[in-house]
């Protein structure tokens, strides 16, 4: 091994408690990353940063931004970019798939479950109240069949590597996850940058998520449609992820349409073209359920559609994901998932949860508000990293704030212990230094269970910092999942 | 094509045109300006400012000003800068529609015109700011022309454009030949400067500047691009094209009107019309825009659920 060259971009690479995704215990590269190694060792740190620079580039010339909000004014900006990729192995790969497939299909059960026979509850395996306690209950949709009982079409689950190497789920999303279209714009640019290495290291595809998506979409379709029309709905331009609608939109081929252009006229819905009302069947909806329809939800939602609930209900139009599945991603639900796995496959669960205390444990929460900077507390119906309190790294302020919240509304709190999450090499200034990442890979669920072989690995750029979100300082990096 | 995108297109190019227009005006009537040692409001130039929409005050004249309110006041709707701001409004909208080139130089026009509106002060920045809007319209209609795809929704831009082209020149015509007073070379030199028209007016009747001849090109002309009758043909080819697809009774409706627009102006002749009411023919092509705007608004943006056709 050329020694000068390690001094180069490694120099700044040191190791901590957390699980590193390149070097094991004796600062040797790991297996599926001794390939990226070797090559990395090839390159000067100035050679690094004209690649970094070409994929910024490329990234802002294809319009891979997302917008910031200012006075009058709105600045478009790129998705910060790692340009390192983060490798998972086939064998890793393969735990994560077949936990992932677990996951989606008990998830799936539980909420056929909870707006039906209710079962569960029956035989007392979760508490009634914490359902019915739920944010994103949803009564209305009691009784409501959806199509091939599955409800969960979408889900991009958040998983967390601990120190011991093993991947835990750290959070379901389960409403209207967003960032693959991140996954699929970068490894685009990434087979631009660096087309060798990606052949020799032997990367599965993941291009075909967009035909996934629609086949999933499509299997969907109320009964005995051989050849539905599917739209995906978008709030609008003004919302952050409209670069993702219209991407994904203009991948599948599909419409991309907003509130207003669509009506539903006796139960059925249409979307208003030039040529006349056109019927859709299948809707992938990128709206929250409070704002779909304000005649069934909130009423003073101008992105939904009067009446679609209605339609929805009937068994006219399919919406994709169906409502009401946010009350299987309530963080309180999730400490449930273990047992909801079990109760419903007989199997263990194959991917574990992070422990998770409820604050309505009276217990739990004496523990928890004694040692609040020990823990991460986190609001159970919030996601992006909205609502959350990470005790280690917060205020004595932000903790008596949040010590009253917990005490006024315990339901509403949940806490974990502070995760080292594993550290992925990234490149810093011309640098390679360590930095924190989870991993969300995005599983499709119409037919049948389909994981593209990859997702988003998110990372918190500044460092030491444990947050990924991209609201919150994170940027993403390119995710291979090798061949073998 | 989804009817939300069809308006916006159509809304994108109309307010673009407009903004195109606004800048000709300054730019024609500052050359005139210069020229002139008198200010009287019922000047031909300054009626023509009223044509677009800006409300002068006639007792106490005051052109600068005037000017550089309709360049830059982005409190005035009728304005350049606000029509550009709304054609790039319309365009974000549908940025899957056009293409990106189209956006990307949509986008580049308006914050280079942005920061050169801050910037208005005295004649040479009002002239910096139309300069800048003019040579971007046209890199955006050569782009436009090249890069987007000649489908559907190119006949909602097409028809946008020669709408509001067809009505900017009805308008100029008829401040410029509805005024009482003596009209000599400069004010001929003006309007068909406002129309870009300078040069091929005199390849077509040499400099010898005849009003009927004014009119002719600029009402009547089949070849000149900012004809009120080239504009009517363009018009034609763009509803053609819409209409073929749709419900019959406004598609016929749309067609009788349009048919009845061509022929007016086909087979007009300008010494007749000057002889007659020419105000009263100009505001008969407005009209028929308008009643055009809002049939193809009715059958294919905006129509009833109840009567709608299903496909």
């Amino acid at each position: 091994m050329p020694i000068q060259s390690t001094v180069d971009v490694f120099s700044g690479y040191t190791l901590s408690d957390a699980f590193d995704e390149m070097f094991d215990g004796k600062a040797q590269p790991r297996r599926p990353y001794r390939k990226l190694h070797k090559e990395l060792l090839k390159l000067t740190p100035e050679e690094l940063l004209r690649s970094k620079q070409q994929a910024d580039l490329t990234f802002f010339n294809q319009g891979i931004t997302f917008t910031v909000y200012g006075r009058n004014e709105a600045i478009e900006r790129i998705f910060p970019h790692d340009l390192l990729p983060r490798i998972v192995s086939a064998a890793d790969w393969d735990v994560i798939e077949r936990g992932l497939t677990q996951r989606i299909t008990a998830l799936n059960l539980f909420l056929k479950d909870i707006y039906h026979e209710r079962k569960i509850l029956d035989d007392r395996v979760i508490p009634g109240s914490v359902v019915y306690t739920c944010r994103h209950f949803r009564r209305q949709m009691s009784g409501v069949k959806v199509p091939r009982d599955v409800y969960v079409n979408v889900m991009g689950t958040d998983l967390v590597r601990l120190p011991d190497g093993r991947f835990v789920v750290l959070e379901d999303n389960l409403r209207v996850p967003s960032g693959v279209s991140y996954m699929l714009s970068s490894r685009k640019v990434m087979k631009q940058i660096f087309p060798t290495l990606f052949r020799k290291c032997g990367v599965r595809p993941i291009e075909q998520y967009s035909q996934a998506l629609l086949s999933t979409l499509r299997a969907l379709a109320p009964d005995g449609r051989p050849d539905p029309t599917v739209a995906l709905l978008t709030p609008g331009v003004y919302n952050s992820a409209y670069y993702e609608h219209s991407f994904l939109a203009r991948q599948m081929g599909i419409e991309l349409v907003e509130g207003r252009d669509l009506v539903v006229h006796d139960n059925v819905v249409y979307m208003r073209t030039t040529r006349g009302l056109k019927r859709v069947h299948v809707i992938y909806r990128r709206v929250d359920d409070d704002f779909l329809d304000p005649l069934a939800f909130r009423v003073d939602s101008a992105l939904g559609v009067p009446g679609l609930f209605s339609a929805y209900r009937a068994g006219n139009v399919t919406l994709a994901n169906a409502l009401g599945t946010g009350v299987a991603d309530d963080k309180a639900i999730y400490a449930y998932v273990p047992s909801i796995i079990r109760y419903y496959l007989g199997e263990d669960p194959i991917l574990d949860n992070v422990d998770t205390l409820l604050m309505t444990n009276d217990t739990h929460r004496a523990h928890v508000l004694d040692r609040l900077h020990e823990f991460v507390v986190k609001a159970v119906g919030e996601s992006g990293g909205y609502g959350m309190l990470i005790g280690p790294h917060s205020s004595e302020e932000q903790r008596r704030t949040m010590r009253d919240c917990i005490v006024a509304d315990p339901r509403n709190y949940i806490a974990q212990p502070v995760l080292a999450l594993s550290t992925a090499p990234c490149l810093i200034e011309g640098n390679i230094e360590p930095r924190h990442v989870d991993l969300r890979p995005y599983v499709l669920y119409g037919e049948k269970v389909t994981i593209a072989p990859g997702g988003l690995t998110r990372v918190a750029l500044r460092k030491g910092s444990l947050v990924v979100n991209s609201s919150q300082g994170g940027g993403s990096k390119d995710t291979w999942v090798l061949q073998t | 094509m989804l009817s939300r995108v069809a308006d916006s297109l159509y809304w994108m190019s109309r307010y673009f045109e407009r903004a195109d227009n606004i800048a000709r005006v300054i730019d024609a009537t500052h050359s005139l300006m210069l020229s002139r040692v008198e200010v009287a409001a019922d000047q031909r130039w300054y009626r023509a400012l009223t044509t677009m929409g800006l409300k002068l005050d006639a007792d106490n004249p005051d052109p600068q000003g005037a000017i550089r309110r309709l360049a830059a006041d982005m409190t005035l709707r009728t304005s350049m800068m606000s029509c550009l701001g709304a054609a790039r409004e319309n365009a974000s909208q549908v940025r899957e529609e056009i293409s990106s080139e189209m956006w990307e130089q949509l986008n580049r026009l308006h914050h280079e015109a942005s920061a050169l509106s801050l910037a208005v002060g005295d004649d040479e920045s009002v002239m910096r700011l139309v300069t800048a809007v003019r040579e971007g319209s046209y890199a955006f209609s050569g782009v436009s022309e090249t890069t987007m795809t000649h489908g559907e929704g190119w006949r909602f831009v097409q028809l946008g454009k020669y709408t509001e082209r067809a009505c900017a020149v009805s308008l100029l015509l008829d401040a410029y030949f509805g005024a009482n007073t003596q009209a000599d070379d400069l004010d001929w030199i003006a309007l068909l400067a406002s129309c870009g028209a300078f040069d091929s007016y005199t390849k077509v009747f040499t400099a010898d500047l005849q009003p009927d001849r004014v009119a002719e090109l600029l009402l009547v002309y089949p070849e000149f691009p900012y004809s009120v009758r080239f504009s009517v043909e363009r018009m034609y080819t763009a509803l053609k094209a819409i209409t073929a697809q749709g419900a019959n009774r406004p598609r016929a409706q749309i067609g009788r009107i349009i048919g009845r627009l061509r022929s007016s102006l086909a087979f007009a002749t300008v010494s007749e019309l000057r002889a007659g009411d020419l105000h009263a023919f100009l505001n008969g092509v407005l009209d028929q825009c308008r009643a055009i705007h809002g049939a193809v608004h009715d059958a294919y943006i905006d129509y009833p659920v109840e009567t709608a056709f299903e496909v």
